[in-house]
């Protein structure tokens, strides 16, 4: 049976009908069009559909899309909407990433973390996006670059 | 990969019409809270209920609280909700040591603690912290409530004691010692995602009474009694913590599998009990380690 759901996606709100089988990866990417979330692992090891959910990161591969009926999802493309945010272009500047794959993921998770502790540690830092997985870079220059984005960088 | 299987969805408001659900349909009726160990098991086929039922839309099972040295957690409080509880950061701090061990931070933000027993993995990281407090899980069923000791609640990998057409309402313990310390001491091969390869729970109270319980080296997580009786009353001098190392083969049941060899495990637990045993130790005098410290 299809449920009629209401999802605030980036502040606008939609109306889809969902089968219960569907998760809100998929709704997102397929339904809405929203493509920054990507579809890793599908298990939860990887962060790369990482969203935020009523303002904490989740795991968009392993909640189903009814679950989200009435909630509020962010994704990066909110935090662009004129262009990167500052913390985007940090990582710009720093060449931080390589395919991007992993990209949408650590933004969200580390603007997670700022929102609740503007001035983390590097182990902060790192902690927070240990769950998301970047096969290019070795996550060095992304530690690097939220590091002189709180003003404590070494270099 | 969508998920294939096909099942209705529901979303009680109130625990009796969740138990109404759970009756009506029996094995065929699952449970949804945060949903990181169900939606994966959907996906991969490991489960397919009929019915998922979502008890997120019931009010008060997102509670912590305590009254006196008695502490009740509710169904749906997650691992974040530990981490940024403020009673469990100064009254419970073995709890918040656990919780910042759990997975990543996206997990943390959905899985809950109950959840974690019931999925009832050997590795299960709240397994071993509960059973040294001696918490007891409230359920809830068709004919009204009962209390699993946690030493019964475990029946074997992936088991438990829930009967069809039960619900989880919450756990609750109480620290009968004033004055205790602890430690989780985790083992894993990365930080971020992994399950433990060994864990190890110590609590331990002012008159050197030890509670000590595994995880990832048997079937189910177990208490350690034998090791806790040849160690009662004694501080961590080298002797006692030879003789706790003894204790380790006749307490536990490793095996080799995708994650570790018994002979790492067994060594491993060697060097993890002897921190664990250490830092609980120091604490309790009032200092040691910060909670939440890795120890390993
Ligand atoms: S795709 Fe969701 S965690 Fe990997
Ligand atoms: S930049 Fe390629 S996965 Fe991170």
């Amino acid at each position: 049976m299809k449920h009629s759901i209401t999802l605030n996606v980036n502040g606008e709100e939609w109306d889809v009908d969902v089968a219960p089988n569907e998760t809100l990866l998929e709704v997102l990417r397929e339904r809405i069009g929203i493509k920054s979330p990507k579809v890793g692992c599908e298990t939860g090891d990887c962060g790369a559909c990482t969203v935020i959910l009523d303002g904490k990161t989740v795991r968009s591969c392993l909640v189903l899309a009814v679950e989200a009926d009435g909630h509020g999802v962010l994704t990066v493309e909110a935090l662009s909407k004129d262009g990167p945010n500052e913390l985007q272009q940090m990582f710009i500047d720093r060449n931080s990433f390589q395919c991007g794959f992993c990209a949408p993921g650590i933004v969200l998770a580390v603007s997670e973390l700022l929102a609740t502790n503007p001035s983390p540690t590097e182990d902060e830092v790192k902690e927070a996006i240990a769950g998301n997985l970047c096969r290019c870079t070795g996550y060095t220059p992304i530690v690097e670059a939220v590091m002189e984005f709180v003003g404590k960088d070494e270099a | 990969m969508p998920i294939a299987h096909e099942f209705d969805y529901v979303k009680p408001a109130s625990l009796d019409e969740a138990i109404a659900v759970l009756a009506e349909h029996g094995e065929g009726a699952r449970v949804l809270a945060g949903g990181t160990d169900v939606v994966a098991l959907l996906r991969n086929g490991a489960i397919a209920p009929e019915v998922v039922v979502d008890v997120k839309g019931i009010e008060g099972l997102a509670d912590i609280q305590s009254a006196g040295d008695r502490l009740f957690i509710g169904p749906l409080v997650t691992f974040s909700d530990l981490i940024e509880s403020e009673l469990i950061r100064k009254r419970f701090p073995l709890f918040y040591e656990m919780a910042v061990k759990v997975a990543s931070k996206g997990i943390r933000n959905r899985a809950t603690i109950v959840g974690n027993i019931c999925s009832a993995v050997p590795s299960c990281d709240a397994g071993p912290v509960l059973l040294v407090y001696e918490a007891r899980v409230l359920i809830l069923g068709p004919g009204g409530e009962r209390t699993v000791h946690i030493d019964e609640w475990f029946t074997g990998p992936k088991k438990t004691d829930l009967q069809s057409g039960e619900l989880v309402v919450g756990l609750e313990m109480s620290s009968s010692v004033q004055v205790c310390g602890g430690s989780y001491v985790k083992l894993g091969r990365y930080r971020g995602e992994d399950l433990a390869q060994v864990s190890v729970a110590v609590l331990v109270s002012s008159d050197y009474e030890y509670h000590v319980a595994f995880g990832a080296v048997g079937p189910t997580p177990v208490r350690a009694r034998k090791l806790e009786a040849a160690i009662k009353g004694d501080k961590p001098t080298d002797e006692m913590l030879e003789v706790a190392r003894k204790f380790i083969v006749r307490e536990t049941s490793p095996i080799t599998d995708i994650r570790a060899t018994v002979e790492y495990r067994v060594h491993m637990l060697e060097v993890m009990l002897e921190r664990g045993i250490r830092a609980a130790v120091a604490r309790l005098n009032g200092g040691g380690p910060e909670y939440g410290t890795r120890h390993i």
